[in-house]
This record gives C-alpha cells, sequence and structure tokens, in this order.
C-alpha cells in the first residue's frame, strides 16, 4: 500500500512538473517544424506567466488570466516572426536577445502596474487552477499530433520546414505559414508560463522559468519533432525531476550522498538522452535556412 | 574640428565629476539588492525596507539597485563607489567576493555587508545568529507538530542555509528527540532563490511523507511552499522577514532577522560619522533574530507555546543551551 501511495504521488508530481515543458515543448515544435528555430522559448514563457498572473489578478477568473497568457504569447511571438522572418535577423541570435529583452521588460512592466520590480501579488485558491492545464496539455498533444497527420495546413507546416520550395510551387506563402506557425508557438509556451504563474505557482515572481524554455527544447530534439514522442519526452524529464527530489537526502550505507550529485540528475538524463541514446534526431531540413 | 570636440569632452568629463560629488552635505546611500530584487517579499524587501525609512527620516539621498545577474554586483558596486557615494550596502551573501574586490579600491567609501564577512577596515560586516533564530523556529515546529515529522526547505545547500537547517533541527530535538526531519533543497543555481513552482513541489512532497510543519528560506521561492500549505491544509514558517501575512492561517510563524533595522542603523551611524568597519552581530540577545507574532498566527501560537519558547530564548541568551552552529563545526 505504501509502495503505491509512493507511485501515485510520484506519478502526480511528473504530471505536474512535466506541464510547463509539454506546452512550452509543442510550442517549440509547430515553430521549429515551420522551419525557425525557436530558443526564444523561455522568453514567451515567461510573458505568458505574467501576463497570465497580472489579467488573473484583475479579473479573478483563472481562465482569463490564461487566454490573456496566450495573447501575450502571441504578441511577443509575432515580434519574433518579424524579427525573423521579415527582416531575416540571424535566429539563434534573435531568440537569445528575446530572452534578454524578456528578462528586463517584464520587471518595466510590472514597476508601472504594481510598483514592484519583483512578483506580482499573489493569486487566491479561486483564481488559479486546480488540474485543468493537465488536460489542456494532453488535448494539445492530441490535437497537434492528428492536425499534423490529417489536415491540410498541418502538411503545410511540415513543407515549409523540410522542403519550402515545393511549397511554393503549390501555391502556398511560406512565409504565411512560418507567421502563423511561429505566433502559434508563443501562445503555446505562454500557456507553459501560465502554468507555472497560476496553476504551479501562485504569482509570477522574476525568472520562474529557470531554464525550462530550455529543457523544452531538448524534449523536442528528444522527441525527434513529434508531438507524443515529445510529450514523452517531457515526461522522462519530469519524471527525472520527481525522483531527484524524493532521493534527496537519502543515504546508502550510512553515508549521505551530497545533495548536489542528486539535484544534477534531470540534467544528466538530459545530456545521456541527447548524447544519441535515442539514435538519430533528424531536424526538418530548412530548420535555420532563409528562403 | 577634432580640437573642439575633444575641448567639449573634458568639459564634460569635468562637469560630470563634479555634479556626482555631494556639496549639499546630503549622505548619499547606494544600496545593491542582490538577485530576488526589492519586492522578494524576504530579504531583500527588509533590506529596502530599512533605507527607504532612513530616507525619508534622515534625510539622506538613497538610490538602488538590482543585480540581475550575480557577475554584475561587482560592477554595480565599483559604479557607486566610483561616484563618491559616502555609504555603499549590499545585500546577501552572494555579495561577499565583489566587496572584498571593491573595498580596498575605494579606502574613502564606507561599505556594508548583509551576510557576509569582509575583513577591510572601510567594510562593516553585518551577521546574524540565523542558528539561534532557527532553533527557536524549529522548537515552535516541534510543538506544533502532530504527526511527529517537520520539514525544512533549503534555496540552495550552501553553508548559511545549512545554518539554518542545523539549528532548525536542533530546535525541534530539543523539544521532541525522536522528531523526525526532512531536509530538501531547491535547486543549484541562482534560480532556486527564485523558483516557487519547484518549492511547491518539494513542499508537497514532504507534506505527503507526513511533515505538518515545514521551515522554507529559500528567498523568494518560499510562496511555493506557502502555496502548499494552504492547498494541503498543513503549516509552513516563514524567513528573513515577518512573512505571516501572506497566508493567514497557515504559517505558523516567521523567522525574522532585522535586517531593516541594520541597514538603517548603519545608514544612521555613517550620518553622524559614527561609522565603524568590522563585524556587528545580531542575534536574540539583540533582537537581531526572532520568531514573530502578529495578529496573522495568534489563534496558531498557544499560550503554552509562547510561554515555552521564551523561556527557550532566556536560555540561549545565557548560553544555558549551546546553539549548533554550522558557520563553527568541527
Amino acid at each position: 500500500m505504501d509502495l503505491f501511495l509512493f507511485f501515485t504521488a510520484l506519478f502526480l508530481a511528473t504530471l505536474r512538473l512535466a506541464t510547463p515543458l509539454v506546452f512550452a515543448s509543442l510550442g517549440g515544435m509547430i515553430s521549429e517544424r515551420s522551419g525557425i528555430i525557436n530558443i526564444a522559448l523561455e522568453s514567451f514563457m515567461l510573458m505568458g506567466a505574467f501576463v497570465g498572473a497580472v489579467a488573473a489578478h484583475y479579473s479573478e477568473h483563472a481562465w482569463i488570466g490564461w487566454m490573456a497568457a496566450f495573447l501575450g504569447g502571441l504578441a511577443i511571438a509575432a515580434v519574433y516572426a518579424f524579427f525573423v522572418i521579415e527582416l531575416r535577423a540571424d535566429q539563434i541570435i534573435t531568440g537569445m536577445a528575446f530572452n534578454l529583452l524578456a528578462m528586463g521588460l517584464i520587471p518595466f512592466f510590472s514597476k508601472i502596474l504594481f510598483n514592484s520590480t519583483g512578483s506580482t501579488p499573489s493569486l487566491p485558491l479561486e483564481s488559479r487552477f486546480s488540474f485543468e492545464p493537465l488536460l489542456v496539455a494532453a488535448l494539445l498533444v492530441l490535437a497537434l499530433s492528428w492536425w499534423l497527420k490529417n489536415t491540410r495546413s498541418g502538411l503545410w507546416l511540415l513543407f515549409a520546414g523540410e522542403n519550402p520550395q515545393a511549397l511554393l510551387a503549390s501555391g502556398v506563402s511560406v512565409k504565411k505559414v512560418r507567421w502563423a506557425a511561429v505566433t502559434l508557438s508563443g501562445g503555446f509556451a505562454a500557456w507553459g508560463g501560465a502554468s507555472l504563474s497560476l496553476y504551479l505557482a501562485s504569482s509570477y515572481s522574476p525568472l520562474m522559468t529557470g531554464g525550462r524554455g530550455f529543457m523544452a527544447l531538448a524534449s523536442l530534439i528528444f522527441g525527434k519533432w513529434r508531438p507524443v514522442p515529445t510529450f514523452l519526452a517531457c515526461l522522462l524529464f519530469a519524471l527525472a525531476d520527481a525522483i531527484q527530489i524524493r532521493l534527496q537526502g537519502v543515504q546508502i550505507n550510512g553515508t549521505e550522498i551530497p545533495v548536489q550529485f542528486i539535484q544534477i540528475l534531470p540534467y544528466i538524463v538530459t545530456i545521456i538522452a541527447l548524447a544519441g541514446f535515442i539514435g538519430t534526431s533528424r531536424p526538418p531540413k530548412a530548420l535555420g535556412k532563409e528562403l | 574640428m577634432v580640437k573642439n570636440i575633444l575641448t567639449t569632452l573634458l568639459a564634460l568629463l569635468i562637469s560630470s565629476l563634479f555634479s556626482s560629488q555631494s556639496f549639499s552635505g546630503v549622505l548619499r546611500v547606494g544600496l545593491v539588492l542582490d538577485k530576488g530584487g526589492k519586492d522578494d517579499k524576504s530579504f531583500n524587501s527588509a533590506a529596502y525596507a530599512g533605507a527607504t525609512k532612513a530616507e525619508k527620516e534622515l534625510k539622506i539621498e538613497l538610490k538602488y539597485v538590482e543585480a540581475t545577474d550575480t557577475n554584475a554586483i561587482e560592477s554595480l558596486l565599483r559604479n557607486f563607489a566610483r561616484k563618491n557615494y559616502d555609504l555603499v550596502i549590499g545585500v546577501g551573501f552572494a555579495e561577499k567576493d565583489s566587496m572584498s574586490k571593491v573595498a580596498p579600491q575605494f579606502p574613502n567609501v564606507k561599505f556594508a555587508i548583509i551576510d557576509g564577512e569582509v575583513s577591510k577596515p572601510n567594510v562593516r560586516s553585518l551577521m546574524f545568529a540565523e542558528h539561534e533564530g532557527a532553533f527557536i523556529v524549529g522548537a515552535l515546529a516541534a510543538m506544533a507538530t502532530k504527526t511527529e515529522h517537520v520539514g525544512f526547505v533549503g534555496g540552495m545547500d550552501i553553508p548559511l542555509i545549512r545554518r539554518f537547517s542545523m539549528g532548525y533541527s536542533a530546535g525541534a530535538k530539543y523539544i521532541k528527540p525522536k522528531i523526525n526531519v526532512s531536509e530538501n533543497y531547491v535547486g543549484v543555481t541562482g534560480e532556486a532563490w527564485n523558483n516557487p513552482a519547484k518549492s511547491k513541489e518539494l513542499a508537497i512532497t514532504q507534506y505527503g511523507n507526513g511533515a505538518d510543519v515545514i521551515f522554507v528560506a529559500a528567498g523568494a521561492s518560499n510562496t511555493g511552499v506557502f502555496d502548499a500549505a494552504e492547498d494541503k491544509k498543513k503549516l509552513a514558517i516563514g524567513c528573513d522577514s515577518n512573512q505571516n501575512w501572506i497566508k493567514p492561517g497557515f504559517i505558523l510563524t516567521s523567522m525574522f532577522k532585522a535586517v531593516d533595522v541594520a541597514v538603517f542603523d548603519t545608514i544612521k551611524d555613517a550620518q553622524q560619522n559614527k561609522f565603524t568597519g568590522g563585524l556587528v552581530q545580531f542575534g536574540l540577545k539583540n533582537l537581531g533574530v526572532n520568531y514573530t507574532s502578529d495578529k496573522y498566527n495568534e489563534k496558531l501560537l498557544t499560550a503554552e507555546m509562547r510561554t515555552k519558547i521564551e523561556e527557550i530564548k532566556k536560555k540561549i541568551i545565557l548560553g544555558q543551551i549551546q546553539v549548533p552552529d554550522y558557520f563553527k563545526r568541527k
């Protein structure tokens, strides 16, 4: 019975820890499948976490915060799309710049709204989620994998990343497809952020994503840029984290393992996973290439 | 043309040199907050509160900056010193190394650092006896627990935080020698102080394992543990500032560090030319650390607990109870 309880708790913790990763990596997937490298996920997440917390604070409604986060993500991703698609800026550098931008921009707005450069006012239980983002994440995985396989627009997305010339030849604007993909990726990644501020914590606090945007990228590569495997990769990383939490302070033969060694477990899993443990992971052919 | 530009530049340089000097006799204080920022509801907030109080009451000129990145601290400290600020205050152990580098370069500027010891003649090190405060809240936790199991969540596994955890479990064991104490840490990098989602997960795990009171010392990550306490209807203990108000009814008490008083007094001393370098200790004796009691937790602390804890406090001050100090361990 104790073992059963242990595994239930571990399972639930894994799901919770995976939620922000799932949203962010699905966002990254859409963008990268269309041919645009997206390391700006971290900034989209931060934006979503902040906008979501602010909207939920003023409206006292978690769902309004959730929708606002999506819109906030669309907005910042649209700016990113403008730079990398229209102005053809280097995608890696622009992505980094966006991550830095979010670090400065959010405290700026936060100062105007709350006269605080730190966290937003904390949200009461009623205007927070208790489990809903989990369901949304699962539904999104299913919806995306169905969409990519079975719809015309899903195929457009794949072709924009694999063979943009062919897509052009068939009379579809690659630019438009990429614009749509990148902005949508912002919306999804922002949900990842919002699931932090509205579900796992109770307010926005500075840099609360703590590198989850990059973990999401790793899951995406691990999952070979496909929705269901990416989802499973997120679960694996979250499981490593959940186990890490439970292993802290465990003793082996009376000596305690230094806690730092246990804390790096998720990162070791990431490195091993990405170091080819899974076989070749092939990125979309036109990823990062200009038209 | 070139000459013109050069003269203009020179003029600008000279004017900027002079403009940054204080002729009005107003004490100029620069405050360098660390990563948590002035609204971390914890440590930095307390330092900021002390400094703004000084700004209002002592009519000093206050400028503050937040170091978003540990690497930026050195240049932020140097910036204030170079502009001839009278007193530069660094908040947090993370500023220790930078300050020991910068302070000797500006012997005429006064420096103060909180939670770090820098032995330079122009630096005042403000140190708190965290172990004593942690002992007190550990004893309170042991009195409040019904499961004979209490928890500790620290930000990072560093000596300062170990000092908290060591004092805490000693305090808990002083009351109930057989009590179970769980211990967890949020992270390994600076994000540990800003990761409420993670600290909440740690707290949920500890509550799930049977703990019913958790003491948290993790800066802005503290709120995650408070959220978990609210969700699971258990108790938490805040840290650094009085955090009882954040989740009334779920926060047993807070281990309070009088960072605001330390900052205020240092500024006051500098203004009255009484500033001295060296180490200043804040402990239970001079109310530098304490547990907090206010309208938000008055129902959680019973009269019995209060009498008992005051007794323990007296014994610690008189030296009848030796609180283990991680900094002085063998």
